[in-house]
């Protein structure tokens, strides 16, 4: 399963993780993904839109090996194969991070499409780890995209915004300025979900916020510890260990790829009476 | 009705429930909105309403305060306007 798709050509998909809203969990699920993309032996790379914010290096763990970045290729100060930072535990996957000190207007359009276009011939997918917001950063991270997951909290605010977003992938992209072209396909990745506290009503329903954004859905990640454990070391969660949430990532990705994956919502299996008096194990 | 109904607590509506009503009240408006952002027109409406009013009476820039309501139902419109206390007459 590894090294069958290294033969073939790339698939060259551009897929956009977006939500409007910040710390619903964009950063997280861009290294979930991509490195459950990898793992399925996908060449992947991921990159940082998040110009002056850097952070998809940390959660991925290789800040201290960034030379080059995204903004230093578009402008022409370093070739794309120097800003690529080759991940240490997949070798099919590749980190293109952002940078921590230029502002916002260093992405321009040509550029990212040009470094996009180079980037297709050599990966299977590319993923674009959009700023929060829908300014300039968020406008081209989703800009030449043929797919994007909206990442949602079942949440008021967060789902107000995934619905904006939603408007403009279907507006100003360039699949929809394209005539004839296939319009982005969009799904929505619904991150910390509480099980409980959906079963006391107290929080929205998976239904509930797919019946208010009409879209697929593509994943449910339970609100779990695994998530902080995993950014503290900067591992992406899928790599990190079994835990509800990489389970769920991994589901995630497997739809991604295009295989139908029955829909579970796993929970964090709570220790039992025999774990709390005697003490974890694991 | 059960015979220990009265101990109950009324029941408060869920608030998962709220929060879905609210986000469907709300984006069946924003979506009808075209082109994205809201239709500005709140502020050009009262300074026509302003300009409208002044043919007759004499009232300042703020004595007219437009506000909307937006609800399940229906929507409103307020239109507060604060006249001086004796209206002077416009010369002409």
């Amino acid at each position: 399963m590894t090294t069958e798709a290294k033969n073939n050509p790339p698939l060259g998909r551009v897929i956009v993780i977006t939500s409007g809203k910040g710390g619903v969990g964009k950063t997280t699920s861009s290294a979930a993904i991509s490195a459950g993309l990898a793992k399925k032996g996908f060449r992947t790379v991921v990159i940082d839109f998040d110009v002056g914010l850097r952070n998809l290096d940390m959660i991925m763990g290789c800040e201290r090996r960034v030379v080059f970045d995204f903004i230093n290729v578009i402008q022409g100060d370093a070739k794309l194969k120097q800003a690529l930072i080759k991940d240490k535990r997949l070798d099919t996957l590749s980190i293109l991070p952002t940078s921590q000190t230029r502002d916002k207007d260093a992405l321009t359009k040509d550029g990212v499409e040009q470094i996009l276009n180079e980037l297709k011939t050599e990966f299977d997918y590319i993923v674009c780890d959009s700023p929060a917001g829908i300014e300039r950063g968020a406008q081209l991270a989703m800009y030449f995209a043929d797919e994007a997951v909206v990442v949602t909290n079942p949440e008021v605010s967060s789902v107000r915004d995934s619905d904006r977003v939603l408007g403009l992938l279907s507006s100003q992209t360039k699949r929809a300025e394209t005539e004839g072209a296939d319009p982005i396909k969009a799904q929505v990745l619904i991150t910390r979900y509480d099980q409980e506290r959906v079963e006391i009503g107290e929080m929205m329903t998976v239904d509930d916020v797919l019946e208010i954004l009409a879209v697929p859905l593509l994943g449910v990640i339970p609100e779990s510890k695994a998530i902080l454990r995993a950014s503290n070391v900067g591992t992406p969660v899928v790599l990190d260990g079994p835990s509800a949430a990489a389970e769920a990532y991994e589901d995630a990705v497997t739809r991604l790829t295009g295989t139908t994956v029955e829909m579970r919502i796993v929970g964090e299996r709570k220790p039992g009476l025999f774990q709390r008096l005697f003490g974890r194990t694991a | 009705m059960s015979l220990f109904d009265f101990i109950r607590k009324p029941r408060q509506p869920k608030s998962a429930q709220t929060a879905k009503d609210r986000l469907q009240i709300l984006l069946a408006h924003e979506r009808s909105r075209e082109g994205g952002p809201e239709a500005d027109y709140l502020p050009m409406l009262q300074a026509d309403i302003v300009a409208a009013i002044r043919k007759y009476v004499a009232i300042g820039d703020k004595d007219v305060e437009v506000r909307m309501e937006r609800g399940d139902q229906m929507s409103s419109l307020e239109i507060n306007i604060e006249l001086p206390k004796t209206p002077a007459p416009k010369a002409g």
